[in-house]
Formats: C-alpha cells, structure tokens, sequence
C-alpha cells in the first residue's frame, strides 16, 4: 500500500514485479492531455499544481452525474504505447512520479523514467469496474473541453489496484524480461 | 432467460448488449477459473484474480464489465425479412443511451463519433438465412484484441505446421495488447475476407463445445498447449496462461491458396444470443453446456 503523492525516494525504492496499491490523488490523461500538457509547457505557461509529481493515469473513464456529483462507472487503462512519444518530454515536464497502463511503454520511457525518479504500474486490462470502484471521490476535472474520455479527472482512491511495478526507475521492465524469455 | 411475452426485434437486441456486457459466458468464467488453478506465476494469478473480481462486480452491479463496450456484432440466422438491420441498428442504439455504452462508432478519417454506435456498416451484422427460427447472436468486440486481427495468404506446401507457426505468433506478437489470456480465433480457407469472418465467427463457438473435426480439433489442442508454454502469460506480464481456448473453422479456397485468420477475443469475449420463435417470443442463451 503506497500514499500518494510518491517522493522520489518513494519511486526509487519500488523494484519490478512487486504488486502495489494506491491510495491519495491520481489523474488520468490520455493523448490529448498528454499533447495539451506539451503545448502549454511550450509557452512557457504553469500547470495546475496537482500535475506536478503526480500519478498519471492512462485512462478514459465513464463517469456519470454533473459537476460536483460524479459517479466514476467504469475506469479500466487503455494502451499506453500510445503516448510513447509524448510520456518521455511529459514526465520531465511534470515530474511524475508514476504511470499507471496497460500493455508497456518503450525504452526511451523507461530511461526518462529512470533520470526522473518514475515507474511505470501496470494495471489490469478491462478491469474497468474493480478499479472504479476504489475511486471514492472525484475531486474535480480539467479541461472538459476535451470530453469524458479525454478531459484530466481528479480521483481520490483508496486501495486502487492491483498495480504490478512494470518498469522501475532503474532501467527494468518485465516486459523485456517477458520477451527474452519468450519461447 | 425466456421472457413468454413477444418482444419486438429492437429490445431482443438491447436485451443482448446489456447480458453480453455484463454477464461473462459460464464456459469463458470457468476456463479462467481452471487458469488461476494451474498458474504458477505470482503476478499472472494476482492478474487473473483482479480479472474474477471484476467479473462477479459487474454482474453484481449490472454495469459493462470493460469500459471499451466495443463493436456489437451480429450473426443473424434462420427466417428473417429486410427490417432485421433496421431493428439492430435501432436496438444498439437504445442500449447505448439505457445501459448505457460508451459510443464508439466514428467516421474512420475525420474521427467524427455519431454518438449511438450506429454508422455506415456499424454495428457490425452478418447473414445467414435458413429455413430454422431466427436467431441472433451477438459479440461484443473490443478494440484493443480487434487491431491484433492478423491474416495472411500462405504457401499451400506450407501445410498444417505452417498454419500453426501462424497462429502462434499472431498470438505472441500481439503481446499484452489484446488483454490475454485471450480466445483465439482462427479461420482456415475461403477467400481472405471469409477466412476473416471464420475466424471471427470461431470467437462464437463456446470453449466446451467438442469440434466435430477430428484434425481441427487436434490443432486447437496443439496450438493451446504451445501458446500456454509461450510466457506471455495474462497482460503480457509473464506466466502459464496466454489463452483460454483455441477455435477453428475451416472452408474450401482455391488449390493456389492458404488463407489463415487469427482473431482475437480478450479474457472479456462477450456474447450472447437469442432465438425468437414464430409468437415473437425469445429465448436467450450465452453458449457453453453449463
Ligand atoms: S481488449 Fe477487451 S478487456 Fe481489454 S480493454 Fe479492450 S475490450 Fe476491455
């Protein structure tokens, strides 16, 4: 069980292939997030202070209700390879401390993750309601504009898990100890 | 489920979505369960226990099992007239706002979403008229084990090995994309789009169900034992269980050609079916002798 917000030192001491559960603040961004996210730190312009050094979630969830009233249905990872390109320049933006999926991300990500102090979690494909359910509260969402699956959403969790450490900020990942021992 | 009251086509469908998105078949949950029991790999079962939990939740709950409640589709068969896509197209759209499901359906260029899952050719509907009641199955297709669809027009002199080394490294390249432990679905023969459509259809088949081909079911047997000693293991993370089930369909092709399919269907293959009998009165299953 790990509080959020992570310390380096926290991100630091996490080793692949343990099994981690969270609880605190996360927010979930996927693509247009992660491009915003590089747009706005291309102007030189300051982020919402619960960006900095958090737990980015890759995930559009369904989250029924309005303002101040959600209720988070379904919010399972989606394929986080997809922001391979963006994840590298985003954490050293943002400092993150972590980086919850599915499915992996590439090698330069995992080195960015390696200087900054970030590892990267894994959580289980489609286990969009076991995972929503340890979202106790929504704390709030930024740019809406983007619509549900891609809006940033705040979530307070507790236990919000399993999340397999996948790649740590010492250069593993499982997914190329998988793949060496593919036969 | 029978409900002795005739329902019109539009609510069959809309009955379908909301049990096939939220009810895993019996023989899918078994074969997971059988999974957690042979797995060695500690972060494969914790895996595969996350995926049980998830399971019994949404069906307790009623609510989608996977956020990506995919593309609907169907397999229509027996006596059926030319409104039969209206009244789908019309069911897909009232379960997409009463479940409700995540609209899916975009244009493919300008990414525009209709916002009901109804579009040019979306659902997804195929035909199979026979003299029998009419019966409508429906998959619910992901997209995430969707774009690990592979097809490939082999060298006949390949033969058997060469079809099997294809399915094997269909399944293995797709590493932990299609959520495994998946189903994998395999057409062999036909033209390239039959043999897709077989294999999509091979997602169909319940994993209890005997193949009546002795040779096929050989190679499921074969293909499930290699692809479990693979390592992929559940997410792609490691472990003994890449798959839950190997099915094969089979057709004629031409004497030049070896067509070979793979589909693929994540640990959440959902489906379901009804037949609707001459009152208008349906009967609904979700495959699998349990
Ligand atoms: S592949 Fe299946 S289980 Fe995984 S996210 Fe897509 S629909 Fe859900």
């Amino acid at each position: 069980m790990l509080e959020l917000p992570l310390s380096e030192a926290d991100a630091r001491s996490l080793r692949v292939g343990e099994t981690v559960y969270l609880s605190g603040e996360i927010i979930t961004a996927r693509d247009r997030a992660h491009a915003r996210i590089l747009e706005r730190v291309a102007l030189g312009e300051r982020l919402p202070d619960h960006f900095y050094g958090a737990a980015v979630f890759h995930c559009g969830p369904i989250v029924a209700g309005s303002d101040g009233n959600w209720l988070v249905m379904a919010a399972g990872p989606t394929t986080s390879s997809r922001m391979d390109a963006v994840q590298a320049p985003v954490i050293e933006a943002l400092g993150l401390r972590a980086v919850i999926g599915k499915g992996g991300m590439s090698a330069d990500v995992g080195k960015t993750m390696e200087s900054v102090g970030c590892v990267y979690l894994a959580a289980t494909g489609g286990a969009a309601v076991t995972l929503a359910e340890s979202v106790n509260h929504v704390i709030g969402v930024d740019w809406a504009d983007l619509g549900m699956a891609e809006a940033v959403w705040r979530f307070r969790v507790s236990r919000f898990g399993p999340l397999i450490v996948a790649m740590d900020a010492h250069g593993n990942s499982l997914y190329a100890d998988v793949e060496r021992g593919l036969k | 489920m029978r409900i002795a009251v005739p329902e019109p086509i539009e609510q069959v469908v809309a009955n379908l979505l909301r049990l096939a998105n939220t009810k895993l078949p019996m023989d899918v949950g078994w074969a997971l369960e059988a999974a957690a029991g042979w797995e060695r790999n500690p972060v494969a079962t914790t895996q595969l226990g996350c995926i049980m939990d998830n399971v019994k939740k949404a069906e307790f709950m009623g609510r989608p099992m996977c956020q990506d409640t995919g593309t609907p589709v169907f397999f229509v068969s027996g006596r059926f007239d030319h409104t039969i896509a209206e009244s789908i197209r019309k069911g897909v759209a009232i379960a997409t706002s009463s479940i409700p499901l995540r609209p899916n359906a975009v244009d493919p260029l300008t990414r525009e979403n209709t916002g009901d899952n109804v579009g040019v050719g979306f659902p997804s509907i195929h035909y199979e008229p026979s003299d029998g009641d009419l019966r409508i199955d429906l998959l619910v297709k992901g997209a995430g084990s969707e774009n690990m669809t592979r097809l490939a027009m082999l060298n006949p002199s390949g033969g058997r090995k060469a079809v099997e080394d294809f399915v094997y490294g269909a399944v293995v390249s797709a590493r932990g994309n299609p959520c495994p432990p998946t189903v994998v679905g395999v057409g062999i023969g036909g033209t390239a789009d039959d043999c897709v459509r077989m294999s999509k259809e091979a997602l169909a088949v319940p994993l209890d169900a005997d193949n009546p081909d002795g040779e096929l079911a050989g190679m499921e047997e074969s293909l499930f034992v290699r692809l479990n000693s693979s390592g992929l293991g559940p997410m792609g993370l490691g472990g003994d269980t890449t798959v839950l089930g190997v099915r094969i369909k089979k057709a004629h092709c031409h004497t030049a050609s070896l067509p070979v399919a793979v589909s693929l269907g994540c640990w959440a293959t959902r489906r379901a079916s009804a037949t609707i009998d001459g009152d208008g009165v349906a009967t609904y299953g979700q495959g699998g002798s349990f």
